[in-house]
């Protein structure tokens, strides 16, 4: 505890000392300095591991104040009860703190109303809210929002004292973080007195998230108070040690299930974390294929039916579980029970993700908390090796704070001129005071505005169709309505890819299709659209823990029916594929570099560096290392950058596109976390040896430039990212008034806005907040960039006769994974030239028949 | 084809267009989605959807307004490359019925010049615009024969022996799957008796060809589709085509 360094000097009232006491507790000295901040009006931010009791502390201030508190009666502005905001990530982590605070408020007799409101809360409830608010009320981001878009939002906030912000680290890395930023800005005219605290797990620079709480470009001071808790014990973590050969590649780390089972079998709870919700459905069935004992292991994963996850959920609670596999749904700070082990299946990609994840078992701080690591191949042993060292050396890698999207931005604005009619200079310099935009510039901002008014297009078309105007004043307001009721119907920033409602129903029913057997059919959960649209009826998938045949689409509901055996195709949801941190990236190149840290490593590992520096070389820790040899009747290019697999899959597009030029006929590409390999028809090696194909001109900085600009414009990458903006700005809607009720509505595909947005009006502020996107998103641009920085001058050429020992990995991928080729006609010739056969064939038998 | 006309039609691009034939007609299938008859000098294109953009705008949505540009942009270099004396265009040529009235005088002066080129221009009647167009120039039609071709709107009328339909109003879109995964794209579906062109308009979309009204128009086996890829388009059979029947 590096704060208050003399016990603070507020004491509790006596009904808050009386109520430790009859619990036998005494408040934690950082509870009491949260305390104190607040008491003196300072914004704060707690970071704290998991189990420090952070919950508490962040309400303890709002108790004490209420406790001394006659209750207003809900009138004129300044009068509303609505004395406390608790914002979270999560809808259930609202309401499982609700029910966490409302037992000691009851205890200390304190007498207050607590209430949450989600999506899920019924809108009598919403409509009662407002009317007759509580003293604390327990909400989401979207919700904020929603409230703030109101005309009666200054009479509901106006007398807010304290904002509470759960798991702000994990909040303020996404556009919901932008959302909520400038929520707190407006809160903070609305009720100029109000404190903010933060809750935050340990990040890598708390200066910024401190600087989040408060009024920027304002002369307050702009940054919070930082009260750190410094985490308990440490933690015990292991990597598995199994005698089994370990794999070279493929994420499922079959060869480990049998060990899970004994640790699962030897431990009370067991969490068992793995990246996608791929592999949830495969470790979950083969765990159960031997699990002989019948251990009580449930799936956990945000594809499933709510119903089914809220089962799962109840029966951690009550300790009825002895394992459950689940993916980042459980990631936060939920309370489910004694979990005593973490098992982590396939590499951490992170290191704070790790310290996080494993936080969830042994909630009391003092105790270690206890994990297992489980590589699924031999890159993977070194990465879980790296992010074991940084969570030794308490080291972190959360990403940085984004500047704020423009596309979120441009929904606040047409939510504040529903609230109320806004002086665009007023307006701007609030937006200006929440963290993410204190460096907007005024026209940006005027942009902005221009897009909300009448899509800000340089043919000055829809004047007269225009969302907001301004008025004779000066001020801008809605324009009617019902603008204002699709503004709210669309609120938010979470856009999901179009998906299906899967429902099992019998084969029979199936085939007729009738009414009653959909309407019988039991919901399963949700999958992607796209997905589905790779599938044929007859083909089967797991899902769900189940192996289900998939019989068609009917309206939006997938059907399935139960299926025996048979090879499943595993379900490729979107989502959960995060990329290698470049911290971990960068101690996993170090560790290679040094032969004398590998004795750290399992000896199957370590052989395989060695001969790989027998045969080739290593790949240097700043350098980068580029093998080529031929195999058949290719040839391979195997580059080894680590910077994970969504910058390598942008790189491998730019590469190739290059290597056309160079005649090197590259034919295709594949992209792992760690390495990236290309192939092809021309002597790489020759190509390179000869000067004809110089690898520094190849991996030259230009790369990001024109090369990049020209394949961005057919990117599917790039178009999925501009139907977020789309969404989120408002530019088109998820839902119309009146429109809700058909299911899927008729609209304009974004691809198609795209392609004459791009045409027509390539600067457009949609597609400046596109870019922005790409650069960390998706393409990870900025990344690459970093990257092609470093290596500079630093770029090895290993020409080889045969595949080296690292390059096995790869080799093996090919063929597994899907192959990256953009325009994707090659897809369409392999199709045509079946009809092509086809024709001969009846050609030939023309022949015949003659 | 007759001697005067491989003079003045234009050699179509075979590298990037596609073969149909239909009726004992040979049909070029071009890249864009339009499609032409060398034979009549003729092109024919469907769902121009005109002033998609500026309809949603009535509803408060800025779809960017260059969608009219970029259809007519589009057509222009068809007809740049064909040089046709005739144009259908078969329905749905505008969003709305109001849609003719809020053509901007640069767009409206572009249909003029197009049309003036052209011995005859047809504009057939679509659900979107079922009457006739104002303000530009061209019959309105309900529907048209030309020698064993029947142009209507919408797919599914009856077919005289030795005849063939060529509609429009679904939107075709083909699926087709690979080793490499798969795309969709516009696409031209038919077998012996009717072809549906793709969409036209800038933002007209598709429809695959998996959905439900498709499936009684085609014949099981013999569906076709000319796939408007990238770089040209490819013809692909029943098979490769996903979720048919």
């Amino acid at each position: 505890m590096n704060a208050p360094s003399a016990l603070p000097t507020t004491p509790l009232p006596d009904s808050f000392q009386t109520w430790f006491d009859t619990k036998g507790w005494s408040p934690r000295p950082h509870q009491l300095a949260l305390l104190e901040r607040a008491e003196a009006g300072q914004d704060c931010l707690l970071i704290a591991p998991t189990g420090a009791g952070k919950t508490l502390a962040g309400f303890l201030p709002s108790l004490v104040d209420l406790a001394g508190r006659k209750r207003p009666r809900m009138g004129a502005v300044g009068n509303s009860p609505l004395h406390t905001l608790y914002i979270s990530p999560l809808k259930a982590l609202a309401v499982d703190v609700a029910r966490n605070l409302t037992m000691p408020a009851e205890e200390m007799g304190l007498g207050l109303k607590i209430e949450t409101r989600t999506g899920d809360t019924p809108a009598s409830r919403r409509q009662r809210q407002k009317r007759s608010p509580p003293d604390i009320l327990l909400t989401t981001p979207e919700q904020i929002a929603l409230l703030l878009s109101h005309v009666d939002a200054g009479r509901l906030f106006g007398n807010v004292k304290r904002v509470i912000f759960d798991e702000l680290h994990a909040l303020v890395t996404s556009k919901r973080g932008d959302l909520l930023a400038l929520g707190l800005a407006r809160l903070r005219q609305l009720s100029p007195d109000l404190v903010a605290t933060g809750l935050s797990a340990t990040v890598a620079d708390p200066d910024a998230l401190a600087g989040w709480l408060v009024p920027q470009n304002s002369d307050r001071p702009s940054t919070a108070d930082i009260v750190t808790v410094s985490g308990g014990a440490q933690p015990d973590i292991t990597i598995l040690k199994s005698d089994e050969r370990m794999p070279w590649a493929g994420h499922m780390a079959r060869y480990a299930y049998a060990d899970v089972i004994k640790a699962i079998a030897a431990h009370g709870t067991t969490l068992i974390f793995v990246n996608t919700r791929a592999q949830a459905e495969l470790v979950f069935r083969e765990l159960w294929s031997i699990n002989e004992d019948s251990l009580p292991i449930a799936l956990h994963h945000g594809s499933l039916d709510v119903g089914q996850r809220r089962k799962v959920e109840e029966a951690m609670a009550r300790n009825a579980l002895r394992g459950v596999v689940a993916t980042s749904t459980l990631d936060l700070g939920i309370d489910w029970g004694d979990v005593d082990l973490v098992i982590h299946v396939g590499a951490p990609k992170g290191a704070s993700r790790l310290a996080q994840r494993i936080g969830r078992s042994n909630h009391r701080m003092d105790e270690p908390s206890k994990a297992i690591l489980v590589p699924a191949n031999r890159f993977e042993v070194l990465e879980c090796q790296a992010a074991l060292n940084a969570n030794y050396a308490r080291a972190q890698d959360t990403p940085p704070i984004r500047d704020g999207a423009l596309d979120v931005l441009s929904q606040h604005v047409l939510g504040m001129a529903c609230a109320d009619a806004f002086d665009e200079g007023d307006l701007y310099e609030e937006v200006r005071s929440a963290y993410p935009y204190r460096l907007l510039t005024r026209e940006a901002f005027e942009r902005v505005v221009q897009f909300v008014a009448t899509g800000g297009y340089a043919l000055k078309s829809y004047e007269r169709y225009a969302r907001i105007r301004q008025r004779k004043d000066g001020l801008w307001r809605v324009a009617n309505p019902m603008v204002a009721q699709q503004y709210r119907l669309n609120v938010g920033t979470i856009v999901e890819m179009p998906v299906l409602t899967v429902r099992l129903v019998s084969a029979k029913q199936a085939a007729q299709r009738s009414k009653n057997a959909l309407r019988g059919g039991r919901i399963l959960g949700q999958v992607e659209e796209y997905f589905l649209e790779t599938l044929v009826p007859g083909d089967s998938f797991l899902f769900g823990g189940e192996v289900v045949r998939f019989e068609g689409i009917h309206e939006d509901n997938a059907l399935v029916s139960r299926t025996e055996g048979g090879d499943p195709k595993i379900p490729s949801y979107a989502g959960g594929k995060f990329p290698l941190s470049t911290y971990l990236a960068d101690e996993v190149r170090a560790m290679l570099a040094e032969p004398k840290r590998w004795n750290e490593l399992p000896d199957q590992v370590a052989d395989w560096l060695r001969i790989q520096k027998d045969k080739s070389a290593l790949p240097g820790r700043d350098g980068l290392l580029v093998e080529t040899f031929p195999r058949g009747n290719r040839h391979y290019m195997i580059c080894y950058p680590f910077e994970g697999r969504l910058a390598h899959q942008t790189l491998g597009m730019l590469l190739t596109r290059r290597m056309e030029r160079a005649r090197a006929k590259p034919l295709g590409f594949i992209a792992t976390d760690y390495v990236l390999g290309v192939w092809g028809l021309a002597d790489f090696g020759k190509l390179i040896a000869e000067g004809r194909m110089p690898l520094d001109e190849l991996f030259e900085q230009s790369m990001l430039g024109d090369d990049l600009e020209e394949w961005m414009g057919e990117s599917y990458l790039l178009k999925r990212t501009f139907r977020a903006c789309a969404l989120i700005s408002g530019l088109i809607e998820k839902r119309h008034p009146g429109q809700e009720k058909s299911g899927r509505q008729v609209t304009v595909s974004t691809d198609l806005i795209y392609d004459v947005l791009r045409q027509h009006e390539p600067d457009h502020i949609l597609m400046q907040a596109t870019w922005a996107d790409a650069a960390t998103g998706l393409l990870d641009i900025a990344r690459i960039g970093s990257m092609l920085q470093r290596i500079e001058g630093r770029i090895s050429h290993q020409r080889l006769e045969r595949i080296s020992p690292l390059a096995v990995p790869i080799m093996m991928q090919i063929g597994k994974e899907p192959v990256f080729g953009e325009a994707r006609d090659q897809v369409l010739e392999e199709a045509e030239r079946l009809d092509e056969d086809a024709l001969l064939a009846e050609a030939m038998m023309d022949e015949d028949l003659r | 084809m007759s001697a005067w006309l491989s003079q003045i039609a234009k050699e179509p691009d075979e590298e990037t267009s596609a073969s149909i034939h239909l009726a004992g007609m040979h049909l070029i299938a071009d890249r864009s989605g339009a499609l032409y008859w060398p034979e009549e000098n003729m092109l024919i294109v469907a769902e121009l959807h005109l002033e998609k953009g500026s309809s949603f705008a009535r509803f408060r949505q800025h779809l960017p307004p260059y969608d009219t540009k970029a259809t007519l942009r589009q057509l222009g270099r068809v007809i740049e490359a064909y040089e046709p004396e005739r144009v259908i265009a078969l329905g749905d040529s505008v969003h709305d019925r109001s849609a003719w009235d809020r053509l901007d005088e640069t767009d409206r002066s572009e249909i003029e010049t197009f049309a003036k080129r052209m011995r005859d221009w047809f504009w057939v009647a679509g659900n979107h615009d079922p009457d006739p167009p104002s303000g530009v120039p061209g019959r309105a039609v309900d529907n048209l024969v030309v020698g064993p071709l029947n142009f209507r709107h919408e797919p599914g009328g009856v077919i005289g022996a030795g005849q063939a339909e060529i509609a429009g109003h679904l939107h075709p879109a083909a699926r087709v799957i690979g080793r490499g995964g798969s795309t969709r794209r516009p696409a031209f579906a038919y077998d012996q008796n009717r072809l549906i062109l793709p969409a036209f308009g800038a933002y007209a979309g598709g429809l695959c060809l998996s959905a439900e009204p498709f499936g009684p128009l085609f014949g099981k086996e013999s569906l076709r589709a000319a796939v408007c890829g990238r770089s040209r388009v490819f013809t692909v059979p029943a098979k490769s085509i996903l979720g048919w029947r």
